[in-house]
């Protein structure tokens, strides 16, 4: 098996990103206009570097499948950034917010790149104030910061419920300025179908045309994939209806190694299911669970409205199992605990919820202070459910929201296709088998902003200007290709719709490779996943034509694409025998219910290589930790 | 002047000089209210009135040309926002919400508007060129008061003369807290107050000029 | 949580092709109250499908209120009857078993619709790309907290900011005009100290941009406000319009 380079800067764990960026090679400035790069997505990672990179003066094109680049799901994230700012002189420090993410993550990160995520995270806040980003602050005008999941300070700076918006909103901002000044050319409604490569190189995309359905083909030095990730394989997730994997697995295919797929993490507190025509899930700020505090009833198949539960029969299960944390465990703990006391038959009426209760909180600060901190949030519950968290405490169910898992990047964030960068969500760089709340923008815009904007110029630096014309041989077979798929799709003309395909490769997943897995379960999973890939291809009915707006054969292409890379995570689960983060296997755990690792056999990224359809090459990553001993994680 | 152009043409300049219009005739139309109110002062008080402006008429006339300037721009800017509105929205709503979000005032300024243009019309035809003596109702020996008492006895007349005030409190409710907005005049503890006052405004402007035709209607002419 | 389905009829716009011509169509589902209004709509087309029909084409992405991609004119209103709601917030228990519902998609020259309900708001990021930021690179800025900004005038630009663009102002409007949507972001800027180097340039920009782009003017009705799916205040277009009147009277203008 090869062994992957993951290009650590040599020297002590502070000063390698310092000295990497003094050893890259730079681009002259006269020069940078003669390159062209793309970047794929419009999120934080995504338009962040677009922005920074036409500010630098390289031409580039960007793309999102959205009507507009402010759709992309970074705008949805609620609770807030983390940054080592330490304002407020409660011990924090690059390395304490370094050592939290690691081991948030189980151990399961590269070292030096969550060092270099915990440097650059003072000055994202610094770029985004200084954007006008409005963030919330103290009565003296500085800047406010919250606690969150995982932390024992307070290093989370929030705008309301809506720092996602916000910092999104900024980012676009600065595209926006860009695409004003002619910098850079924006492409909206159009989904990347394929990664060219010409000679093992990453050298343009295919996009379709959203609207006309036609087949785009553009060219570049160098590919910027920023696509976000792919908990819709579960189809119910708390991702947005058209979050896809599409852009990274066809990359994948192309030759672009997967790293940790298994690794997701279901988010604690997310509105439970109503019915089956339930669409996605509803994620709730885990700052919720700052003054919320989770509890079921002592009593299986407790049908008592959640007043009439006295408060000697009710299971403070987070505080009483980790009394340090509590209700601020990390997530991955938090999830498995509800799934838990629910599979106990202890959940809400017998079913899969939890009590997330407020009344304590609104007892001691007053109910005036609780809406001032999570006003809109209670009103989105509220809407949506048709109950008053005032008065009732509110029902929460885990829910897949973030995946770790994403094409495998070096410390440069370049794939293993040389010229293909991966950004963000769609990495899997930094957050190792779980991540922490508030951690994901922190890493989109740290990608963004601040690295490969340094890492970029590195490679094209080395890049001859001239540009691959698109009607290289290489662009036109992929164009093909990508026609034959379509057509391949419209003309199956079955039985099933396409979301039932997706509803039923969700279910598959979420109760064998969800939570908690088993060699069982995911062995099943592997065949199942198989018949109904089969399956689909025999007797999928996607409705209408390839030559205009037809979001049927737009779902059909993604979902294709789901029943491929869903086997991959189970694959990967199967394969990495411990417990860690967000990856449970029930066979590995310690006498009171705690996810196992096996540092000596597992200390590695899983990379994978794609063969064909059901056959991947698995390539490890040892990960080397110099500075921080490997320990059990406990939040007790 | 290409700037005033600019800004003139620009969707606020527009509105802009709506509300800078707007405002001038508001103003006037105070002194035409308090110099119509002392009809009720009887003859001798209201001829005394009209023949003191008859006395100052070069004045008169040169506040009378500029009001005309004020009207036509503020008809031109309305009727150019009204084309141009519509052209927006070509293809309309099957099913029209709008009394759910917006009051009827605002939504009809273009309605009331024309209708108080055309009562202005016929205003002016019957009072402002009979008191200037152009046209066919001259009016002799200073009986002004009589005149309006004798103008008033038609209830047609005089309930068209209802209406349009009516119609015009529409507007100028609308209007008034409007050109507040529009100029940017807005604020947290005193926009409450103007609204307040532009509605009390213009339903006291409304009522005393509806009050005078109802009240020589009643009167029988003398 | 779970009540008696409720029966409605559905009045909905089809519309092949942006210079097609569109027509109502009439469907008939029985749904869950505790449903969203998309997730019947999901229905709908998942029932379509199965007849081999083409389903109805309309965009939602994030459903939960944030992303502004979703928008239909429900009975009339953009985002339908509950206020500071988007449309997939909306849940069939606000409705009553027997209803009609008349939808349509959002309807303005500067939003030509490309298939059934869905339209193209570029018109919007076109606007924005003319002055929606504050010109700084990134790298090289001063520390977060070396500007303190009070709290409230902070809390009144996050007011602004947080507009989420989609297009719900331009649709409620008898005018389809934008000024909302343009004041709630020309508003942000000028509330912060971070925008005031541009503050004037910015305003000038951005409503030259709007007016160029076929929107109407606003005539203060303030049906954006009240249809708004964040609550946006007019009192955004206040603020904008004042600098603009300022800026035309005592800046140099736009070139």
């Amino acid at each position: 098996m090869a062994t992957l380079d993951s290009k650590i800067p040599a020297g002590s764990l502070k000063d390698k990103w310092t000295n990497h960026k003094f050893n890259m090679k730079l681009v002259n400035p006269a020069n940078k206009r003669k390159y062209n790069i793309i970047v794929v997505g419009t999120g934080l990672a995504g338009a962040s570097a677009a922005a920074t990179l036409g500010e630098l003066g390289y031409q580039v094109t960007a793309f999102t499948f959205h009507d507009s680049a402010r759709r992309a799901h970074s705008i949805a994230a609620q609770g807030g950034i983390n940054a080592s700012k330490n304002y407020q002189n409660d011990g924090d420090s690059v390395y304490r917010l370094f050592y939290d993410t690691i081991k948030g993550g189980d151990f399961r990160a590269r070292e030096a790149n969550v060092h270099r995520l915990a440097e650059v995270s003072e000055n994202i806040i610094d770029q985004c104030v200084a954007q006008g980003v409005p963030f919330a602050r103290e009565y003296g005008g500085l800047l406010d910061n919250r606690s969150f999941g995982g932390a024992q300070v307070s290093r989370t700076f929030y705008a309301r419920g809506q720092t996602g918006q916000q910092l999104l909103l900024g980012a676009v901002s600065a595209l926006n300025r860009q695409v004003g000044l002619g910098n850079v050319k924006l492409h909206t409604r159009r989904e990347m179908l394929d990664l060219i490569l010409v000679d093992g190189v990453a050298k343009g995309i295919l996009v379709r045309n959203l609207v006309t359905g036609e087949i785009e083909k553009y060219s570049a030095h160098a590919v910027i994939l920023a696509t976000g990730g792919y908990a819709n394989v579960f189809f119910l997730s708390t991702n947005a209806m058209n979050s896809n994997a599409t852009s990274i697995w066809r990359a994948h295919k192309k030759g672009a190694y997967f790293g940790n797929p298994c690794f997701t993490q279901i988010h604690p507190t997310c509105l439970p299911i109503h019915g089956e025509n339930q669409s996605k899930l509803t994620l709730m700020s885990e700052s919720l669970r700052n003054d919320g505090r989770v509890w079921v009833s002592k009593l299986k198949n407790d049908r008592r409205a959640p007043g009439q539960i006295p408060e000697a029969e009710r299971d403070y299960y987070l505080e009483r199992k980790y009394p340090s944390f509590g209700n601020l465990s990390p997530r991955d703990i938090s999830s498995r605990s509800a799934k838990e006391v629910c599979d106990e038959g202890r959940g809400v009426q017998g079913g899969d919820a939890v009590y997330l209760d407020f009344a304590d909180a609104i007892n001691r600060l007053g109910k005036k202070a609780i809406e001032e901190k999570y006003g809109n949030l209670f009103e989105i519950y509220e809407t949506i459910t048709g109950e008053n968290p005032y008065n009732v405490p509110m029902k929460i169910y885990p829910a897949p929201h973030y995946t770790m898992g994403g094409l495998w990047v070096d410390y440069n964030l370049m794939s293993s296709i040389p010229g293909l960068f991966v950004l963000g969500e769609a990495n899997f760089s930094d957050h190792g088998a779980n991540r922490l709340g508030a951690s994901a923008l922190m890493q989109g815009l740290a990608d963004g902003y601040f690295v490969i904007p340094y890492t970029v110029g590195d490679y094209l630096a080395s890049q001859k200007p001239s540009l691959v014309e698109t009607n290289h041989p290489e662009f036109v077979k992929s164009e093909t290709e990508l026609k034959d798929f379509v057509n391949r799709l419209l003309s199956i003309k079955g039985k099933r719709t396409v979301d039932d395909f997706h509803k039923t490769l969700g279910r598959i997943m979420w109760n064998k490779v969800g939570m908690a897995r088993n060699e069982k379960g995911l062995k099943e999973a592997i065949q199942e996943i198989q018949t109904l890939r089969t399956e689909f291809w025999k007797d999928v009915n996607v409705v209408g034509s390839g030559n205009d707006f037809n979001q049927t054969l737009e779902r059909a292409g993604r979902v294709a694409d789901y029943l491929e890379l869903g086997e991959l995570m189970a694959q990967d689960a199967l394969a990495r025998n411990e417990s860690c983060g967000g990856h449970f296997r029930e066979e590995y755990q310690t006498e009171d219910g705690e996810a196992k690792r096996d540092d000596e056999n597992f200390t590695f990224v899983s990379a994978w290589e794609y063969i064909n359809p059901g056959t991947w090459n698995l390539h490890k990553e040892n990960l080397e930790f110099e500075s921080v001993k490997l320990s059990q994680r406990s939040y007790k | 002047m290409s700037w005033f152009n600019t800004f003139f043409n620009s969707s606020i300049g527009k509105k802009f000089f709506m509300g800078l219009t707007g405002i001038s005739l508001i103003l006037f139309l105070k002194f035409h209210l308090v110099n119509n109110l002392s009809l009720f002062g009887g003859p001798e008080v209201f001829n005394t009135v009209v023949k003191n402006l008859e006395s100052i008429k070069p004045i008169v006339r040169v506040i009378e040309v500029i009001l005309a300037l004020i009207f036509l721009i503020h008809i031109f800017n309305g009727l150019r926002l009204w084309l141009e509105n519509k052209k927006a929205r070509p293809q309309k709503y099957a099913v029209n919400g709008s009394s759910k979000n917006s009051t009827v005032y605002s939504r009809t300024m273009v309605q009331t508007g024309t209708i108080v243009f055309i009562f202005l019309i016929v205003h002016l035809r019957t009072f402002w060129m009979s008191f200037n003596n152009i046209g066919v109702n001259g009016i002799t020996d200073h009986k002004y008061y009589e005149f309006v008492a004798a103008s008033f006895t038609d209830p047609i007349y005089s309930g068209f003369y209802v209406i349009a005030m009516i119609l015009l409190g529409f507007h100028l409710n609308h209007g008034f807290q409007s050109l507040f907005q529009t100029f940017g005049w807005t604020h947290k503890k005193y926009t409450p107050i103007i609204n307040i006052i532009g509605t009390v405004y213009s339903v006291v402007v409304a009522t005393a000029f509806a009050i005078i035709p109802i009240y020589f209607l009643m009167k029988g002419g003398n | 949580m779970s009540g008696k389905n409720i029966n409605l009829t559905l009045k909905i716009w089809r519309q092949a092709s942006p210079k097609a011509v569109g027509a109502f169509a009439e469907y008939k589902i029985s749904i869950s109250p505790d449903a969203s209004f998309l997730e019947m709509l999901d229905e709908i087309n998942d029932n379509l499908e199965k007849k081999n029909e083409l389903p109805i084409a309309f965009e939602s992405d994030c459903r939960e209120g944030i992303c502004g991609t979703c928008g239909l004119v429900i009975n009339g209103q953009p985002h339908g009857p509950i206020p500071k709601i988007a449309t997939c917030q909306l849940h069939m228990r606000n409705f009553k078993d027997g209803d009609t519902i008349w939808i349509e998609p959002f309807r303005a020259k500067a939003f030509p619709i490309i298939k059934d309900l869905v339209v193209d708001r570029s018109g919007f990021d076109s606007i924005l790309q003319t002055g929606g930021y504050v010109s700084v690179n990134t790298g090289g800025v001063p520390d977060a907290n070396a500007i303190p900004i009070s709290k409230d005038i902070a809390s009144l630009a996050f007011d602004a900011a947080a507009c989420i663009g989609c297009g719900a102002c331009v649709a409620a409007c008898k005018n389809a005009s934008a000024m909302l949507f343009v004041s709630a972001k020309v508003s942000q800027y000028a509330l912060l100290p971070q925008g005031q180097p541009e503050r004037y340039q910015r305003v000038q920009n951005m409503v030259a941009k709007m007016d160029e782009l076929g929107f109407g003017s606003c005539t203060n009705t303030y049906a954006c406000e009240a249809e708004c799916p964040k609550g946006i205040s007019v009192t955004n277009i206040a603020r904008m319009n004042r600098d603009y009147i300022k800026a035309s009277i005592t800046a140099n203008p736009v070139d």
